[in-house]
C-alpha cells in the first residue's frame, strides 16, 4: 500500500527536478536540482531492490560528479544572462524535438510488451543484493570490472593532464635533481678561526650599532 | 494507485531522457548545462537498466548499471577538464565559441 505512494513521489520528484535542472536560470540551481533527482533517483532504485546501486548514485554521482560540476560552476566566471540568450530561440526546436521523442517512446509503452505486466520480484533470493553482486561482478564480469577500472585510471590520468599547467616563476620539486645531487657539489666545508670573530658578525654587529 | 508495474518505471525514464534530449536544444550557451543533461540522460538509462533487472530477476542489468555510473564518472571529469582548459583560453564557454577546429 505504501510502495506505490513512494514511487509516485520519487519519481515526480525526479521528474520535476530533472525539468528545473534544463530551466533553471542559475547554473548553480541546476546542479542543485541535479542532486535532488540523483537522489529520488535513489529511492526508486531502493524501491526496485537494487539497493547496492542506489547508495552507489548517492556517492558517485553525488559525492563526485555533482560536487565536480559545482566546483566547475562556481570557479568559472561565467555571465548569467548572457547563458539565457538563445533560449526562446531554441524553444520550438527543443519542444518538437521532445515531443517527437516523448510520444515515440510512449508508443513502445502501448505495444504488448509479454513482460510488462510482471511485478517486481524479489531479485535477491537468499542473498542480499550486494552479495548477489559481488558473486557475479567478480567472477563472471571481471574483466568488464578491470576494463571500468582502466577506463577511471585514463580518466584521471586525462583530467590532469589537460588541466596542469606551468607557470612562469613557480618553484616545482624535480625529484631526479635531488637525488642527483651529490655531496660534493653542495656541501662546502671552511674552516673558522675560533680565536677571531669571523669577518660576517662584525659587519653585522657594526651594522646593529648604526641602526642604534 | 494500484501495483507499480514495469511500464511505470519505464515511462519515468523516458521522461528524464527526453528531458535531457530536450536541455540539450535549449541551453546552447552553456556547455556545463549539455553535460548536466547527458548525465540526466544516463540516469535515465540506468533507471530502464535496474527496472529491468528487477522485474525480470535477473542481476546483470544492475551490472551494467554500475559500468554506466563508471563511464559517466569518467566522462564528466574528462568533459569538464576541457571545458576548464576551454575556458581560460577563450573566456566563454558557448557552444558556438568552439570554432577554432575547422575540418
Amino acid at each position: 500500500m505504501i510502495a506505490p505512494l513512494f514511487f509516485y513521489l520519487f519519481a515526480l520528484m525526479t521528474v520535476v527536478s530533472g525539468l528545473m535542472v534544463i530551466i533553471a536560470r542559475n547554473p548553480v540551481h541546476s546542479v542543485l536540482f541535479l542532486i535532488l533527482s540523483f537522489f529520488n533517483s535513489a529511492g526508486l532504485f531502493v524501491l526496485l531492490g537494487a539497493e547496492f546501486l542506489a547508495m552507489l548514485l548517492v556517492v558517485v554521482y553525488v559525492g563526485a560528479v555533482a560536487v565536480l560540476f559545482l566546483f566547475v560552476v562556481m570557479m568559472l566566471d561565467i555571465n548569467i544572462d548572457e547563458m539565457r540568450q538563445g533560449f526562446r530561440q531554441h524553444l520550438p526546436l527543443g519542444l518538437v524535438v521532445g515531443l517527437i521523442l516523448i510520444v515515440e517512446l510512449m508508443m513502445i509503452f502501448t505495444q504488448d510488451v509479454s513482460s510488462s505486466n510482471i511485478l517486481a520480484t524479489n531479485v535477491s533470493g537468499e542473498l542480499s543484493n550486494t552479495a548477489m553482486i559481488g558473486s557475479v561482478l567478480y567472477t563472471e564480469y571481471l574483466l568488464n570490472f578491470q576494463v571500468a577500472g582502466l577506463i577511471l585510471l585514463v580518466a584521471m590520468i586525462g583530467a590532469i593532464t589537460l588541466t596542469m599547467r606551468h607557470r612562469e616563476g613557480v618553484k616545482r620539486q624535480v625529484i631526479s635533481v635531488q637525488n642527483s645531487r651529490t655531496r660534493n657539489e653542495t656541501v662546502q666545508i671552511v674552516s673558522v678561526d675560533s680565536h677571531v670573530a669571523p669577518k660576517v658578525l662584525e659587519d653585522s654587529r657594526a651594522a646593529n650599532k648604526q641602526l642604534k | 494507485m494500484g501495483d507499480i508495474s514495469l511500464i511505470h518505471y519505464l515511462m519515468v525514464a523516458a521522461i528524464l531522457f527526453t528531458f535531457g534530449a530536450v536541455g540539450i536544444f535549449l541551453n546552447r550557451k552553456n556547455v556545463i548545462i549539455i553535460l548536466m543533461c547527458i548525465e540526466l540522460m544516463l540516469l535515465a538509462v540506468n533507471i530502464n537498466l535496474a527496472a529491468f533487472s528487477s522485474f525480470h530477476g535477473h542481476i546483470t542489468g544492475q551490472i551494467f548499471a554500475m559500468f554506466i555510473l563508471t563511464v559517466a564518472a569518467a566522462e564528466a571529469a574528462i568533459g569538464l577538464a576541457i571545458l576548464v582548459v576551454y575556458f581560460r583560453n577563450r573566456g566563454s564557454i558557448a557552444v558556438e565559441d568552439i570554432n577554432m577546429m575547422k575540418g
